[in-house]
């Protein structure tokens, strides 16, 4: 093996953004938990989380342009840094919509409830499922995975419209519910974004592999 | 585009030692063609195969085709020198004839096919090294010795050289091995400038240097040419997965 200290410096990068997969997969998670039980500590972790998220965007931002100076990167190690680049930013914005919602947790807590929250949950669950199955596409270089991952994102679309549709409803019938059901349409809303963000995130794995742009869903 | 240079099944070796096998590798008009691979991959003698070079050496062998222009050069009525003043090549260690001066460098193979106008002498001296980008360095010092020159002028007037005789294709054969970054980046550019009226086939360890100035990458290895391309998608997304590993460094 040559080149050893690089091969170790790639290696990094990988393990950096899987890193950063789970960490942001769990911020989303607790945030939809965090308003769901109306648990405002819980809330406050995923928004100290967001601090440690963006510490390792940085961290791979700088690793990867130092790898582009100094060791001017060919082939599939040009395609892993540029698509980890890539992802990173898809990541970041990522949680930063998880803590937004968990912002929403703290606002709503002392609020009565809207309704019930079942499909809400249901969204975060489909996109914690999917991140983390780009992220093993991502470790495994696994195209056909990723490419399934993307198709999933119908699913958090469909669900985002239908509990659109169902807040309208009930903004309608009860007008004082109005500010709790859009702060409940902006989650709903930024969950959509993270399953868009997700869709970027395989497109990238589709890339490293392939060393093809292709647009998934 | 047209394929200037065409090779056919070429076969080369050493003595018992196959060097090259089966090659078949097309080269355009104008362009820049990169060959890379490690040491021992051929892809010197493949090369020097391109102006009959190899041949020189004892115990060396060639078989196959090697069209220059539709024309096998390697026709037994053919003149190895002839082929050579067609087919320039500039050496990994600049060579500049030591005992003689700047000028007597350029005009030394106009002068060895007889050319005594001094007319034309100097007017192929000064456009031979206008056209290497050395004229301005040396004008008035035409009379210096040769290898007075710093190692990337060296170069330089060996490129101006083999100008000199109107090549159409230039062989450069490691060019910039033996030049500091500033030397490299000029012959780089120089390269670049020449390929509008040459086509070029340059030998190079520095694959940064091959991505750089290269319009097609051919990939040697073991004496077998692995994968030829687009510069471009050699270096972003190689075909062949020991040209990849080759390239990021993960050899063998």
């Amino acid at each position: 093996m040559v080149r050893e200290a690089y091969h170790k410096d790639l290696h990094k990068l990988r393990e950096e953004i899987l890193n950063m997969g789970s960490l942001v997969g769990r911020a989303i998670g607790d945030s939809v938990l965090s308003l769901k039980n109306r648990d405002v500590e819980l809330a406050q972790k995923v928004i100290d989380m967001d601090n440690e998220i963006d510490a390792l965007d940085h961290s791979i931002e700088e690793n990867c342009m130092r790898l582009l100076a100094l060791q001017q990167p060919m082939a599939r190690d040009l395609r892993l840094i540029i698509s980890v680049l890539k992802m990173s930013i898809d990541l970041e914005r990522m949680g930063d919509l998880a803590l937004e919602i968990a912002v929403i947790t703290k606002i709503t807590a002392n609020v009565p409830p809207v309704k019930p929250l079942i499909d809400i949950p249901r969204m975060s669950e489909i996109c914690q499922d999917m991140l983390m199955n780009t992220m093993k596409a991502l470790e495994n270089k696994d195209v056909e995975l990723a490419k399934q991952v993307a198709k999933r994102d119908d699913e958090v679309d469909a669900l985002f419209d239908q509990i659109r549709r169902e807040l309208i409803t009930i903004m309608i019938e009860d007008p004082k519910k109005i500010t709790g059901a859009q702060h409940l349409t902006f989650v709903a809303r930024y969950l959509e974004r993270i399953g868009d963000h997700i869709t970027n995130l395989c497109e990238n794995v589709v890339f490293m592999v392939t060393g093809e742009r292709v647009e998934l869903n | 585009m047209q394929n200037k240079i065409t090779v056919e099944t070429l076969n080369a070796w050493f003595g018992t030692n196959h060097a090259l096998k089966n090659i078949n590798l097309s080269f355009q008009e104008n362009r820049i063609t990169a060959i890379i691979g490690p040491s021992g991959c051929g892809k010197s003698t493949f090369i020097r195969c391109l102006n009959r070079m190899h041949e020189v050496v004892r115990g060396a062998k060639v078989s196959g085709k090697v069209l220059v222009d539709g024309k096998d050069i390697y026709e037994r009525d053919i003149d190895p020198v002839d082929i050579r003043r067609c087919i320039g090549m500039v050496f990994q260690k600049p060579n500049p004839f030591p005992t003689m001066s700047i000028y007597d460098n350029v005009a030394a193979g106009l002068k060895l096919n007889g050319m005594k106008d001094k007319k034309i002498l100097d007017k192929t001296v000064e456009e031979s090294l206008k056209k290497a980008a050395l004229w301005d360095e040396v004008k008035n010092d035409l009379n210096k010795s040769g290898v007075s020159l710093s190692g990337g002028q060296q170069q330089r007037l060996c490129i101006a050289r083999a100008l000199a005789v109107e090549p159409e294709i230039i062989l450069f054969d490691e060019p910039c091995s033996a030049l500091d970054p500033i030397s490299t980046s000029r012959i780089e550019d120089l390269m670049i400038e020449l390929k509008e009226k040459y086509t070029i086939v340059i030998v190079t360890h520095n694959m940064q240097q091959a991505a750089r100035v290269s319009d097609y990458t051919a990939f040697f290895l073991y004496g077998e040419l692995i994968e030829f391309g687009e510069t471009n998608q050699i270096f972003k997304k190689p075909k062949e997965k020991s040209t990849e590993d080759y390239i990021v460094g993960r050899f063998g």
